[in-house]
């Protein structure tokens, strides 16, 4: 049991803080901000975001984890992590690159041609060309095969009419990644395929989704006679889940990114400090103390859960589907620790202006979003079902619509 | 970095499962409870050959002189069979009282054949129903006789010392006292999970004396018992792991509605969550036995998280053991109250889940203070 570097980490964590350090500014306040699900990129965050990757790139600092032929590092898992958190205590543009550098680059190595490789990987990884998903729609979002975009061959090209949704910067983006049915007559995985997508094609529109609390990081995309060559497929006709399957399990591969600090409760305790019950400090309140002492023995668990995923990944092994239950545990802390904040700030829980409420607000801002968090990358139920099914060995739900071709499947209103 | 345990470590732990499988299958647990003998002497004998009684008593003294760690891994493996041995009372709590403060001799008189399994030790903290708290006692340690009444004294029936937490004149201290002295009367109590049985001591003026210098003895209590909460929840842990593989195998074998009960949603997801719940516990305990081998600082905070999490999460498991094995769970033939019992025995033993989470919210705004 050790919780610290081995003399190799010691040393990358030295070489990656002394760049960072000459090229960039430290991280002044500690993160207890509020943070959203998805805030929308104006021009100026998107040119600084670029800006920074194209330093990092510059200096090989750039999608450390991919093999060195496509530009990376060759970086070991560890090594990746290291740098997340070194590159954490510093002032950095938002990373509007995770689609890009943790999925779709991933999915082309694996699924791409040496052409497509070649094509777009350099421009992903020097940050000049950005990707979004196109995978989920209003009506398969945890059902993903039951996706309807469809995609009719046309000579050299494939015609694409449909709509995706919750597509994180499609405004700003180049390129996007996308799935849809090329056979409804097949089977519902059987009858797709992958493309890349030029999103300045011409029948692409792109509508921003405003969130519950106010933000907006996602959009509609809507697909009308969206003409898209056939050089941009990925992988054969029919092989689309096949691909779709390796870039959802590189969204494992971010995992580097996950940390348990965001799980504290020293900001629950520092609400007790200042409000007051019963003409004493909250936190001097017994009952009040028990409810915290329950949520920080959470808030470890799960803080430590992400250690020995970290620990795991130094000792050369990788996580397996078990990192889901520090997402499934870690939402609903927080939803309920916000809860309870807010419950303890008494009739001015129910206001959030910064000035008005406890906390300028944060509590009651993280009480809307968190409800985001347990549904995004996997709602808490298909979590469950994952742990069920794949570290559990449970059997896998009856499916009503097993071996059914596509559109004879129920769907409903 | 590598927060997990070590090969060697590991090696001891796999050695004491394989020992367990064959010695203490959940008949020997059953054994115990059903009949009038307080705990399984050839699994006991098993137990101090293999050296686990001894596993952090210095080799000087006769033991392995091996560290927390390996004791934790043991304690894991105890537990998951539900093992019914002294082993918490006599080696998380007297013996690790006496390795922390025993003068020499102190430890030259017991420490030999604690770890050679010829005495068993107790720890007596509470004296009755409420919280147990160190500092309220009222049983009294003056010139070397101790009075006062303990109740209930975990193997307290079996042992033949006590390490006994008394008032005296510099304050609380411990003091160690042979329970086949004059003025010691044992009775035995009924007990909850009576395959741990507890024990009632009285003691009338009966010879006792001071273990070690006459120190800060509260702290030394506290001290006492976070290593010991420790301990006990990888015991815990190791009972909550058990009793799911249990539930988990039951649910897969039994069918319902033409289909195995495993198979219902309803039912994955709460083994789903429940294995969250061991993981997370485990995550905490595995912090818990950092602390105690190497983070001393951290010990008050860990030992709490540990122990709240694994009391929390053992007493949860077996609840749905219970319920969804159905009514045979209910039944005394099967061996799902054998699991139950010992979750409420472990989490009330070294005090409540309220009072851990109170001491832990005082460690944690002392820290921030």
């Amino acid at each position: 049991m050790d919780f610290s570097d081995t003399p190799e980490e010691a040393a990358f964590r030295v070489q990656a803080r002394t760049w960072l350090e000459t090229n960039a500014t430290p991280r002044t306040t500690e993160g207890s901000e509020y943070e959203s699900l998805g805030e929308r990129i104006g021009e100026a965050e998107l040119a600084a975001a670029k800006g920074w990757q194209k330093k990092k790139a510059d200096a090989g600092w750039a999608c450390l984890h991919w093999p060195r032929a496509f530009g990376g590092r060759d970086a070991t898992p560890i090594q990746t992590v290291i740098w997340s958190q070194e590159e954490a205590r510093f002032k950095t543009p938002p990373n509007i690159y995770l689609i890009g550098h943790g999925m779709a680059g991933p999915t082309l190595m694996i699924h791409g041609s040496a052409e497509q490789q070649q094509r777009w990987l350099p421009r992903m990884l020097s940050g000049e060309e950005v990707w979004c998903q196109l995978f989920s729609e209003p009506s398969a979002g945890s059902d993903l095969a039951g996706l309807r975009t469809s995609a009719v061959r046309d000579g050299d090209y494939w015609v694409v009419n449909g709509q995706k949704i919750w597509t994180t910067g499609a405004q700003f983006c180049d390129w996007g990644i996308l799935v849809a049915r090329h056979d409804p007559g097949l089977a519902k995985h059987s009858g797709l395929t992958y493309f890349v997508v030029d999103m300045r094609s011409p029948g692409i529109e792109i509508r921003p989704i405003t969130q519950i609390d106010g933000g907006q990081g996602f959009n509609e995309v809507f697909f009308t006679d969206v003409r898209i060559p056939d050089s941009n497929r990925i992988g054969e006709v029919g092989e689309g889940w096949r691909v779709a399957i390796t870039t959802l399990m590189n969204e494992r591969a971010t995992v580097g990114t996950l940390s348990g600090d965001a799980f504290g409760s020293a900001d629950l305790i520092d609400l007790a400090a200042r409000l007051e019950v019963d003409g004493a400090p909250a936190l001097a309140n017994a009952a009040v103390r028990e409810k915290i002492a329950s949520f920080h023995v959470i808030a470890k668990g799960v803080e430590l859960t992400g250690r020995r995923i970290v620990s795991d990944l130094s000792q050369g092994k990788m996580p397996g589907p078990e990192a889901s239950l520090m997402k499934l545990l870690g939402a609903r802390l927080i939803q309920d620790m916000a809860a309870y904040a807010m419950d303890l700030q008494g009739e001015a829980g129910a206001m959030v202006g910064v000035d008005d409420a406890a906390h300028q607000g944060r509590w009651q801002y993280r009480y809307l979003a968190i409800s985001g968090f347990r549904i995004a990358g996997g709602t808490d139920e298909v979590l469950r079902n994952i742990i069920a099914e794949r570290v559990l060995g449970l059997p896998a739900d009856v499916r009503a619509d097993k071996g059914m071709a596509f559109r004879d499947i129920p769907r409903g209103g | 970095m590598n927060f997990d345990f070590s090969e060697d470590q590991k090696f001891v732990q796999r050695t004491a499962a394989e020992y367990l499988a064959d010695h203490a299958p959940l008949s020997v647990c059953r054994e115990v409870l059903e009949s009038d003998q307080p705990y399984a002497q050839e699994l006991w004998k098993g137990a101090a050959a293999l050296g686990w009684l001894g596993t952090t008593i210095p080799e000087q003294y006769g033991g392995a002189g091996l560290g927390y760690l390996e004791l934790a891994v043991i304690a894991e493996e105890v537990g998951r069979v539900l093992a019914p041995i002294p082993f918490g009372g006599s080696v998380y709590l007297a013996t690790e009282a006496l390795i922390l403060a025993g003068s020499p001799e102190q430890k030259q008189r017991y420490l030999p054949r604690l770890a050679a399994g010829e005495i068993i030790g107790a720890f007596a903290l509470a004296e009755g129903a409420g919280q147990t708290a160190a500092d309220r006692v009222a049983t009294r340690f003056d010139h070397g006789t101790l009075s006062g009444s303990k109740v209930p004294v975990l193997d307290g029936g079996v042992a033949d010392f006590a390490v006994v937490v008394a008032r005296g004149e510099q304050g609380i201290s411990l003091a160690l006292v042979d329970l086949d002295a004059e003025g010691v009367s044992v009775e035995p109590v009924t007990c909850f999970d009576p395959s741990r049985p507890q024990a009632r001591l009285e003691f009338a003026e009966a010879p006792a004396q001071q273990l070690g210098e006459a120190v800060d003895g509260l702290a030394l209590v506290e001290r006492v018992i976070d290593g010991a909460a420790v301990l006990t929840a990888f015991e815990q842990l190791g009972g909550a792991a058990r009793a799911f593989d249990i539930t988990r195998q039951y649910l897969l074998e039994r069918y319902a509605f033409g289909r195995p009960v495993a198979s219902f949603q309803a039912i994955k997801h709460r083994l789903a969550d429940l294995w969250c719940e061991i993981e997370l516990a485990r995550s905490n305990c595995y912090y818990g036995a950092w602390a105690l081998s190497c983070g001393e600082a951290e010990l008050g905070v860990a030992a709490a998280v540990a122990r709240i999490a694994a009391s929390d999460v053992f007493c949860k498991a077996t609840q749905e053991m219970i319920q969804m094995h159905g009514g045979v769970g209910y039944t005394w033939e099967f061996d799902c109250h054998l699991f139950y019992r010992r979750a409420k025995l472990l989490a009330a033993s070294l005090g409540s889940t309220s009072g851990w989470k109170r001491k832990l919210m005082d460690r944690l705004t002392q820290a921030a203070a």
